[in-house]
């Protein structure tokens, strides 16, 4: 190895001035077919208090299982309206929403299949580097064999999958500390 | 073996080597931050306090979006242009090289810039230092890469501001960097910091990586080749992202 990485830092409490021009909260918005899905969350710190002025980056395969990326192999169709990159800011009361499609399933290590899942990256104050974390959807089948969930502590699994809501939305919490903490990858 | 069973053999191995990617190299001991770093007191309350689960980097994490010039303008690279007037404070060109550890240029990658004013205020609705905004700067850019890794910026240097996290507490004059690689685990959110800032020592999120080596790597150069006579002085700042393992699954795809 020849060069070390540059450390990271935090985003601190401004970072909507750098961050609101990319800001994607509807993923597909010229729809390219599949499942509709509408994300709810909170973003909630080790008080249990929603954390305002956080980013909730997300990367996701289209419905095909394909990256919209050179560095995905697959041959699968890519769709040209669909980037795959949501990125929200969380509001005063911690909460963020977006809008996308479902996944397909993407090869794992091993010769195991992924489940359906987005990659979510978290920024905000207090946090000297980002946070890694995955969610899944509820009611697939698919959960039961994914090779990162299988990697998950069983009493923790839950934190990583969202709920349908009755008003039929995803809901997923991103919870910092404490009983229900999600869990974030060492990556 | 049949021809047909021959072939869907060798189409399923293939298969299972898609999944089998060469992961980036995890960072080198103590020159990344922890999340717990209780000088910097928001940690306390936002750190992780379970364990982190490791992660084998899969086609989610060595894959990331691409960025193109339909996101970025031109302009965008020019802190100093957004407005009818030109901001007060000194001018200054902030350019560099993004490589990855292999030294390998990062190529039409997206960084975003953002910082607050010569006064060191931000235009932004939490920020209630009592320092004056400049209607000629909002602070925020962005700029691709070209192909051999460079980028430029031309900003206003920004102003020390204090915060509240100890008593007379300041940040040294910085300006925020956020950055896109080649894949998901590249993704590097940095601050770069000004040659000779006597604030630096003092700041915790400067401290909060152990390593001193990596610590200088959040400074820039005064760069006297970039500085522009009769318009602005430069300063260098390379930043370098995680390279990618090697392997033989790698080699044999490529
Ligand atoms: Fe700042």
């Amino acid at each position: 190895m020849s060069l070390l990485s540059t450390p990271s830092q935090t985003v601190g409490p401004f970072l909507s001035i750098g961050f609101s021009a990319l800001a994607v909260d509807a993923l597909a918005a010229e729809h390219p077919g599949g499942e509709r899905v509408l994300i709810h969350g909170r973003l909630l710190d080790g008080d249990g208090k929603g954390a305002s002025e956080g980013v909730i980056e997300v990367w996701q395969a289209n419905v095909h299982g394909r990256y919209a990326s050179p560095e995905d192999p697959q041959n699968k169709p890519i769709d040209r309206a669909f980037r795959g990159f949501g990125r929200v800011l969380t509001n005063a009361d911690g909460e963020f929403r977006f809008s996308t499609v479902k996944p397909g399933r993407v090869p794992g290590p091993g010769g195991t299949s992924q489940a359906p899942h987005l990659a979510v990256t978290v920024f905000m104050r207090g946090l000297l580097k980002q946070l890694l974390t995955r969610m899944y959807f509820p009611e697939e089948a698919a959960n039961e064999a994914d090779p990162v969930l299988k990697r998950v502590p069983a009493d923790r699994r839950h934190t990583l999958i969202a709920r349908r809501g009755a008003d039929d939305a995803l809901h997923w919490n991103i919870v910092l500390q404490g009983e229900d903490e999600t869990v974030f990858f060492d990556f | 073996m049949s021809d047909l069973a021959a072939y869907e053999s060798a189409y399923i191995t293939h298969e299972d080597v898609i999944g089998d990617v060469a992961g980036y190299r995890r960072p080198y001991y103590k020159t990344q931050p922890e999340y717990l770093y209780p000088p910097y007191r928001s940690t306390i309350k936002r750190a992780p306090t379970r364990s982190l689960v490791w992660l084998p980097h899969t086609l989610s994490e060595i894959t990331g979006p691409v960025f193109g010039y339909d996101d970025v303008k031109p302009d965008d690279a020019d802190l100093t242009r957004q407005h009818s007037g030109e901001p007060l404070g000194e001018r200054i060109i902030v350019s560099g090289r993004l490589l990855d550890e292999n030294s390998k240029p990062v190529v039409k990658a997206l960084i975003e810039l953002w910082q607050a004013n010569a006064a060191g205020r931000y235009r932004h609705d939490v920020d209630d230092h009592d320092a004056p905004l400049d209607p000629n700067f909002t602070g925020g850019g962005r700029v691709l890469t070209d192909a051999h890794g460079n980028y430029r910026f031309i900003t206003i240097k920004p102003g020390a501001y204090p915060w509240r996290n100890h008593y007379n507490a300041w940040r040294p004059a910085h300006l925020h960097f956020s950055v896109f690689g080649i894949g998901l685990a590249q993704r590097l959110v940095t601050q770069m910091h000004f040659p000779g800032d006597p604030l630096i020592s003092y700041d915790p999120m400067f401290n909060s990586v152990p390593d001193d080596n990596a610590r200088q790597r959040l400074i820039s150069q005064f760069d006297w080749e970039g500085t522009i006579p009769d318009f602005a002085i430069a300063f260098r700042f390379d930043i370098v992202l995680r390279g990618r393992e090697q392997t033989f699954t790698q080699s044999t795809r490529s």
